[in-house]
């Protein structure tokens, strides 16, 4: 009886989505192929029996690498975990980007037009800026696992993303560090031409302006710089209580060291960029005092967390970062939403993305806010004896 | 104070960069693009000496010069001397070394990967000294010192030596020296070897200077070079000197009295003011044209 039930209730379905890419007509790829992308069964117990075509946009070579790398991680292993769990079963495209953002724009429109369901990334916010409008025009869901610039997700309403926004962490980590060094004035540093530290920077001025924190300069650079001696040297002049840094990790780690070297041994407030492990690893003893802002806490407790620890060390022999955290909970986030409707097309995708609601994951509690941003709780760390500790 | 010594380290760099192109500029009249990848390309194999071959910084330093100069005889044979007879030999060379630098990147992008390197921790003596206030460390000093080591010597060399007299030569004219019995292949290849080998060195302290090399920081010295050498005067040495000398420092002070946003329009902007005012550049002189 019941098998007859859920048969009608998938042929109503199945029906419904006829009709619906009936209506919208000229669009192809993802629409025609929608009949074949749902199956019987809701959450576990769903199964679809074609394979669900993604697409993943990441920076694997260039100036982001090191990101794209630890996503890509991230992505496979959540994959591999996928194919053993069944049900539903992925067919997961990696592509370089090379950090360019023309490149991204053409993988873009490669995966729009090849029917994915979902296209994950790109790795760097300034080339979603540029991409995810031709996924939105061509009505391809797009979740983000590291774009964390401001208005991301304003570009339309196919858009989302699990990383946590710089607006998010980065009044909670300015509050924080405020509250532990009891700071006064600060100079900030950004690098100008990067739409995500440029985003980053403007957090950290309204954070720091509503902690009351005087800001006695701001310096800016480019995200090609190595040699900062000439600025820090300028930031040393002010006398700061803190050092507050927008930039990403490629800059970031010469920026640490030569500080150091220059006797400056405030703390050195960083934005998501700072937040790789290979700032310890390079940076050695200079990466001390160094406080990070982060969505993801790599000591949490909780069980999906630790499950990811154990599995991600297991496979690669290698500590993850939170850009393999977030890549391994976007796969997971999308599995979680095309089983609540069973169904993987680009139309159920965006509608079920959208109701995630308190997902257990190794982020935390996981919610997707009315903007299409991630909700979750976030973490501000403090380099302590070459780690990332909680500062409390 | 910091700033000037922060000028200077930065700009001994520039110089020693730029003298390498301006000494084939100056005396081959030709324009060697490759130069910047074999900059990166000597950062890199810097850092494999050091972090694989667990050579000191300063041993490392001889074994770079060496590999560079290898990479000029390269450069020379494969970019420049097939091509040295055709009418267009000026642009020809120019690109065709365009061409290898591309070549010698994608090599290192093979070899090394597209991550950033770094010297290992602790590879580094961190002695410091105080300086009238300032901080400078005891590897700036070495890159200071290395930098205007190769450079006197080369100048020695090239006003006092009889390879440096044969340079002049062909420098003069390639063809008079020819037939005075100067071996114009052997002087051209060797200019290039000493170029390159300069270049190379210079990679190397730069990745010193800030510990990272990255496949594009060649690209970013390029351009930084060429002004030098512009505004030091076409293949000037002591030009390529001051040049650098003098782009590092407008860099620093149009962080400390303009705005750090305003770094390049300042630098970029001095060498076009140089250019206005002295269009063969401080040190260069103006070319006669002799009948």
């Amino acid at each position: 009886m019941r098998h007859t039930k859920l048969h009608t209730v998938a042929a109503a379905t199945a029906a419904v989505f006829v009709l619906a890419s009936c209506s919208s007509g000229g669009e192809s790829g993802g629409s025609s192929a929608s009949g074949e992308l749902s199956g019987e069964g809701t959450g576990d117990s769903c199964t679809i029996d074609a394979e669900v075509p993604l697409g993943a946009v990441l920076s694997l070579t260039g100036a982001a690498a090191s990101y794209g790398e630890s996503q890509q991680r991230g992505l496979e292993l959540a994959a591999k975990e996928l194919a053993e769990k069944g049900g539903v079963t992925y067919d997961l495209t990696i592509e370089d980007d090379q950090t360019d953002p023309r490149q991204g724009i053409t993988l873009f429109e490669q995966f729009v037009n090849d029917g994915v369901s979902l296209i994950i990334g790109p790795t760097l916010s300034n080339a979603a800026v540029q991409s995810d409008p031709i996924a939105q025009e061509g009505g391809v869901p797009v979740l983000g696992i590291s774009n964390t610039a401001a208005g991301i997700t304003d570009i339309g309403d196919y858009i989302f993303r699990d990383s946590l926004t710089e607006q998010a962490v980065i009044p909670q980590t300015i509050a924080k560090a405020t509250e532990e060094f009891g700071l006064e004035k600060v100079v900030v540093m950004y690098s100008n031409d990067d739409a995500f530290t440029e985003s980053g920077y403007e957090a950290f001025e309204a954070a720091l302006q509503d902690e009351g924190v005087e800001i006695a300069d701001t310096l800016t650079f480019s995200k090609a710089d190595t040699d900062f001696r000439a600025l820090l040297t300028e930031a040393q002049g002010q006398e700061p209580d803190a050092l507050v840094v927008s930039g990403l990790i490629e800059a970031a780690i010469p920026l640490v060291t030569q500080a150091r070297e220059l006797g400056i041994d405030v703390p050195i407030i960083g934005g998501n960029g700072f937040n790789n492990p290979r700032l310890m690893a390079d940076g050695g003893e200079a990466a001390e005092g160094v406080v990070v802002g982060a969505a993801w806490n790599s000591a949490s407790d909780n069980p999906e967390n630790q499950a990811f620890l154990e599995a991600y060390e297991a496979e690669y022999d290698a500590a993850p970062d939170q850009f393999a955290a977030q890549a391994y909970t976007g796969l997971m986030l999308i599995d979680e939403a095309i089983r609540s409707e069973c169904a993987a097309d680009r139309e159920s995708l965006k509608t079920a993305l959208g109701e995630l609601e308190d997902v257990p994951t190794v982020l935390g509690e996981f919610s997707i806010d009315e903007n299409r941003d991630a909700e979750h709780p976030a973490v501000v760390q403090v380099v302590e004896g070459g780690k990332f500790a909680v500062l409390e | 104070m910091q700033q000037l010594l922060n000028g200077i380290f930065i700009g001994s760099i520039y110089a020693l960069f730029a003298i390498g192109f301006t000494l084939v500029f100056g005396i081959l009249d030709r324009l060697n693009l490759a130069h910047p990848s074999v900059f990166a390309a000597s950062a890199f194999v810097g850092i494999e000496l050091v972090a694989r071959g667990g050579m000191s910084l300063w041993a490392a330093l001889p074994v770079v010069f060496v590999f560079g100069a290898v990479l000029g005889l390269i450069i020379e044979r494969l970019a420049f001397r097939p091509l040295k007879n055709r009418a267009d030999a000026h642009f020809a060379g120019l690109i065709s070394s365009i061409a290898l630098a591309g070549m010698l990147i994608a090599l290192l992008q093979w070899r090394y990967g597209p991550d950033t390197r770094r010297f290992p921790a602790g590879s580094f003596p961190d002695t410091r000294y105080e300086v009238a206030g300032a901080q400078v460390t005891l590897v700036q000093i070495v890159i200071l010192a290395v930098s205007l080591t190769l450079m006197v010597g080369l100048t020695y060399m090239v006003t006092r030596t009889r390879l440096g007299r044969g340079m002049r030569a062909v420098a003069e004219n390639p063809t008079a020296a020819r037939v005075l019995g100067v071996n114009v292949d052997r002087v051209t290849a060797t200019v290039f070897a000493i170029s390159s080998a300069l270049g190379a060195v210079a990679g190397v302290l730069f990745a010193i200077n800030v510990n990272t090399a990255q496949l594009g920081m060649g690209i970013a010295i390029e351009l930084k070079g060429l002004a030098v050498i512009i505004v030091g005067g076409m293949g000037s040495l002591p030009g390529a000197l001051i040049g650098g000398l003098l782009l590092g420092l407008a860099e620093v002070f149009a962080v400390q009295y303009i705005g750090s946003s305003w770094r390049d329009v300042i630098a970029f902007g001095l060498l076009f003011i140089i250019l206005l005012l002295r269009p063969q550049g401080l040190l260069g002189a103006r070319k006669v044209r002799e009948v």
